[in-house]
């Protein structure tokens, strides 16, 4: 299967090359046409990636390794491990969902529109795939230019300065990670293969200042509390298709990238510094759900519970055992689905009333019977309603910080309560009460096109929710791995 | 050492006989009918001498013309590269000359000479040869600019550059004097052998100072930058779009040959000169671009602070930092030319494309070179996937490398300043819609089918060459592999 990657990586960006040129000149219904064509087809092909997925090893599986640039040692390398195949296969579905979900709602430069998430979303599983730092660094900051045209393009009123916020946040972060990574090129000896940067000996302080070199990287996009604010302002203003992608897959490269670099590469600093880690996150889960709690608009509300989430991924990823780490790329995985689906809910209520404030929604559920029930499961799963796959991730955690620290797993399970309260809180105001105006009652239900994706997203919402065990044994043993590899110091 | 090895400057003589030729067809075509053929001669011309230089027909590279003159690996790259630019920035300012009615046989001979000038700098083994070199090069810019008699701002920018020129030429010949009073050597070997093992004092630090800050000067980095804006954005954009990628190259030259070759024992000193250099470059360079409401002054900013990266690279030393400033320089000429390209392509002789509200919507009104600028504008800011992120990345770890990881810090925290304006250019074409009332709606001029196949070429070819970069990336090593160890 070697050319399995490859192939997953490049056809999507030739498929957004083809849709651009295809759909050049106001031919919509080719571009869309086509643009679903082959986002389905890259969602088949990456299938076998998890079918013929070896779970007993944390080797890197369906290799492929090439000298690209051998004045610096780069390598065109890819390899997927039982961390990165969850998050392909994430990436693709998702793609293939937000093709359908901006079927309607875009009129304007379609054929771009869809040739921009075909394009990002080859550049994210390069992301995910790259065993080269350099190609890494490559994709990862490609990526933020199909993204800057998206929220910039396509977005709301304040499109020009959250495009603008979001790209050069991010790009600060990135060339910080990029003096880091040559930092450990030349302490390897002149190499960029990232596993041989995780069998380096470092001392604690280079340790450190990498590991902080990587945050400003990985927190950005996670993003972490103070870091945090593009993401509020990128949210709201970019079109359906934009968030949804921005928070089901660019939001977890960064939890991602602590993984694949920070954990190991620098794993005393990693515990020396936990502590802060631990408490960025916590207040992330607590202050960022009350002030998730006073939004009016829902998307900006949405957001802000994705930040409170993300905090549960970082949280877990710094208690260093087992089960929180796997409750964190479980909760990374679930918020992809949840926060996903709640961000297409938005966009099916604002294609029909063009508002996302609270206000102007009151008893939805009288007019939109079958809508209410999908807005109402997604909401129980973001407040982690056991059955969901919201539950599972954050319990995990929970569980994982327990056996750390008892008072950490309490603050973190604050967000239990505050999580159910603004979420539910938001349900009561949209989808419950008197109809709130003549426009409300006269909003009709959700059509096929838009069940179609939303009943997609909830049956794997459920899936995880009821039964996890397929996807935590892909990870099992990539994750014992890393934990095996970060409790040896590599001080010299 | 002894021989005189005349076939050493084979491209040289014949790019010189070649615009004689030039000259001759000028004197007896009629000034409204010479412009087309001196053009084409002018780039056969240069491409012949391209090949004539890449091809090497002075044998093993090695000084010629008793030690004045050397043909080596690195004139050689620099010299095809000068020449190709300086051929494609004749063709993109055909149809501009012609509409500003100085589309005469004269213009391609001065720029014929110039490149003559910059192709005597690149392989300059001598310090006389090289103010030749640099002489005659300026010379003939000054004329260009002042070219278009009927332009105020041309003809004041031809002036300030040649006043302020002058200033540095002066510098540079005041530097050289102490240095020949230090060493009793003009040859740069015979300069470089003679500091061999003797203590530096303040002599020499007077001696580099001078000819560091002519060196500056001629690249445009701050604080000796304050020219070159009003140059790019006065003189006629064909000639900016020459002046802003071939001479860039000659200027390494410059800096490559005294530095790296004949002050080679007193890297310490000018070491710590040249980070300061390209600190302030980088700094004043993407800070003022910011306030820029003119493209080519924009660009013109944008000049600087790459000029700094250039000078990060160059201070790094060793075979690895002077590859890291040849690959930069390289790219970089590649993306300006594309880039003042652009800016002829979206002008005509009525209205220049000179804000940069005038590139409101071009994303709706031109797609096409729309995408072609977002490219650019995006290797220019050096994120990837594009040429300009391999340079900026040769450089930052060369700077690694060499210790300097402030620098490679200091450099990058610069680059996302650089990033804001790169992107407001991207903002412009694709998020706002064209001004109506300004004309900023109207249509893109037309061009001929090679203009645009070739400005095509040279903005595609900065991501198309990825795969192969290593190529590029391995012969600027190779070349330079020759002055390791120097650090």
């Amino acid at each position: 299967m070697s050319g399995l990657l490859s192939a997953l990586v490049w056809l999507p960006v030739l498929a957004g090359a083809a849709v651009l040129v295809a759909g050049a000149g106001r031919r919509d219904a080719l571009a869309r046409r086509l643009a679903l064509g082959f986002s389905l087809a890259i969602f088949l092909l990456s299938i076998p990636l998890y079918t013929n997925f070896d779970a007993g090893t944390a080797e890197m599986q369906f290799t492929e390794r090439r000298v690209w640039i051998e004045a610096f040692n780069i390598h065109y390398a890819l390899g997927v491990d039982g961390i990165a195949v969850p998050l392909i296969l994430l990436t693709t579905l998702l793609t293939v969902i937000v093709v359908i979900a901006g079927w309607k709602a875009v009129r304007e430069r379609v054929a771009q529109y869809m040739a921009a998430f075909l394009i990002m979303e080859g550049l994210m599983i390069g992301v995910f795939a790259a065993l080269d730092a350099v190609l890494f660094y490559l994709f990862w900051e490609a990526m933020l230019i199909p993204m800057f045209l998206i929220i910039g393009v396509w977005g709301g009123p304040n499109r020009i300065y959250a495009a603008v916020k979001f790209f050069l946040y991010t790009l600060l972060g990135s060339l910080l990670m990029l003096v880091a990574l040559l930092y450990l090129y030349n302490e390897s000896g002149g190499s960029f293969v990232i596993a041989d940067h995780h069998a380096l000996p470092l001392a604690l302080l280079p340790q450190q200042l990498i590991f902080f070199a990587f945050f400003a990287a990985f927190a950005v996009k996670v993003p972490m509390f103070p870091v945090h604010t593009w993401l509020p302002d990128a949210h709201v203003e970019a079109p359906t298709g934009g968030s949804v992608i921005l928070a089901a897959v660019m939001l977890k490269m960064g939890g991602y990238g602590f993984l694949r670099f920070s954990l190991p590469i620098a794993p005393d600093a990693s515990r020396e510094l936990a502590w802060l880690m631990i408490a960025l996150s916590l207040v992330a889960v607590v202050y960022i759900a009350l002030v998730a709690l006073a939004q009016r608009d829902m998307k900006k509300l949405i957001a802000y519970s994705s930040i409170s989430h993300m905090g549960f991924v970082t949280l877990g990823l710094f208690v260093f055992n087992a089960q929180a780490i796997e409750g964190a790329v479980v909760q990374m995985i679930s918020h992809g689905f949840i926060s996903g689906a709640l961000f297409l809910c938005v966009g099916v209520l604002y294609d029909r009333m063009h508002s996302r404030e609270l206000e102007s929604y009151g008893g939805i559920a009288a007019p939109m019977p079958v809508f209410a029930a999908f807005m109402v499961l997604f909401a129980m799963a973001n407040s982690g309603l056991p059955g969901t796959s919201g539950f599972v991730g954050e319990f995990l955690v929970i569980l994982g910080a327990f056996q750390a620290n008892a008072w950490v797993a309490a603050a973190a399970a604050l967000t239990l309560i505050f999580g159910a309260a603004y979420t539910l809180w938001m349900v009561k105001r949209v989808v419950y009460g008197k109809v709130i105006s003549d426009a409300v009652a006269a909003l009709p239900d959700v059509d096929a096109r838009e069940i179609l994706f939303l009943s997609v997203l909830a049956g794997l919402v459920l899936l995880v929710g009821l039964w996890p065990a397929p996807l935590l044994e892909v990870m099992r043993a990539s994750i014992e791995n890393l934990l095996a590899h970060t409790a040896v110091s590599k001080l010299p | 050492m002894q021989s005189l090895h005349i076939t050493a400057a084979l491209p040289e003589i014949f790019l010189a006989l070649s615009a004689c030729a030039a000259l001759l067809l000028s004197a007896f075509v009629a000034p409204e009918k010479n412009g087309a053929p001196a053009l084409w001669l002018a780039v056969a011309a240069l491409l012949a001498t391209a090949l004539l230089a890449a091809l090497g027909f002075g044998g093993a590279a090695g000084p010629a013309f008793h030690g004045m003159f050397t043909d080596d690996r690195p004139a050689r790259v620099m010299k095809v590269a000068v020449c190709v630019f300086s051929a494609a920035a004749f063709i993109y300012g055909r149809h501009y000359n012609a509409a500003l009615g100085i589309f005469t046989g004269e213009y391609y001979v001065l720029g014929m000479l110039a490149v003559t000038g910059m192709m005597v700098m690149c392989s300059a083994g001598h310090l006389l040869t090289l103010y030749l070199g640099l002489e005659l090069m300026s010379l003939c810019l000054y004329a260009m600019i002042a070219y278009y008699r009927d332009g105020a701002l041309a003809s004041e920018a031809a002036m300030k550059y040649f006043v302020l020129g002058a200033l540095a030429s002066g510098m540079l010949l005041y530097g050289m004097s102490l240095l020949y009073g230090l060493t009793g050597a003009l040859e740069l070997q015979a300069v470089a052998a003679a500091l061999r093992g003797g203590e530096a004092g303040a002599a020499h630090a007077l001696a580099v100072v001078f000819i560091v800050a002519a060196v500056a000067f001629k690249l445009g980095a701050a604080p000796f930058h304050m020219w070159l804006p009003d140059v790019y954005h006065g003189a006629p954009v064909s000639t900016t779009a020459f002046l802003a990628a071939a001479p860039k190259i000659a200027a390494f030259a410059l800096l490559f040959r005294l530095l790296a070759g004949g002050l080679e024992q007193l890297f310490a000193m000018w070491q710590q000169m040249l980070l300061l250099l390209a600190l302030l470059s980088v700094a004043a360079g993407n800070l003022i671009a910011i306030a820029q409401s003119n493209f080519k002054r924009m660009l013109a900013y944008s000049a600087i602070s790459h000029m700094g990266f250039l000078l990060f690279g160059a201070s790094a030393g060793g075979a690895a930092g002077y590859a890291a400033a040849l690959f930069y320089v390289l790219i970089y000429a590649l993306m300006s030319l594309g880039a003042f390209g652009m800016v002829l392509r979206l002008s005509n002789g009525a209205r220049e494309c000179e804000r940069l509200e005038d590139l409101k919507g071009l994303g709706a009104r031109a797609p096409w070179s729309a995408f072609l600028l977002l490219i650019l504008m995006l290797s220019m800011s050096g994120i990837p996937p594009t040429a300009g992120f391999f340079a900026k990345l040769s450089v930052i770890e060369a700077l690694v490398q060499a210790g300097l990881v402030w620098a490679a810090v200091a450099a990058v925290l610069l680059a996302v300043i650089g990033a804001f304006y790169y992107l407001r250019v991207i903002k412009l074409m694709y998020f706002d819609s064209p001004d109506h009332d300004a004309g900023g709606a109207a249509a893109v001029p037309g061009a001929a089918f090679g203009v645009k196949l070739l400005l095509s070429f040279n903005a595609l070819i900065i991501v198309a060459m990825l795969p192969w970069i290593n190529a590029l990336i391995a012969l600027c090593r190779q070349v330079m592999l020759h002055f390791a160890g120097q650090a």
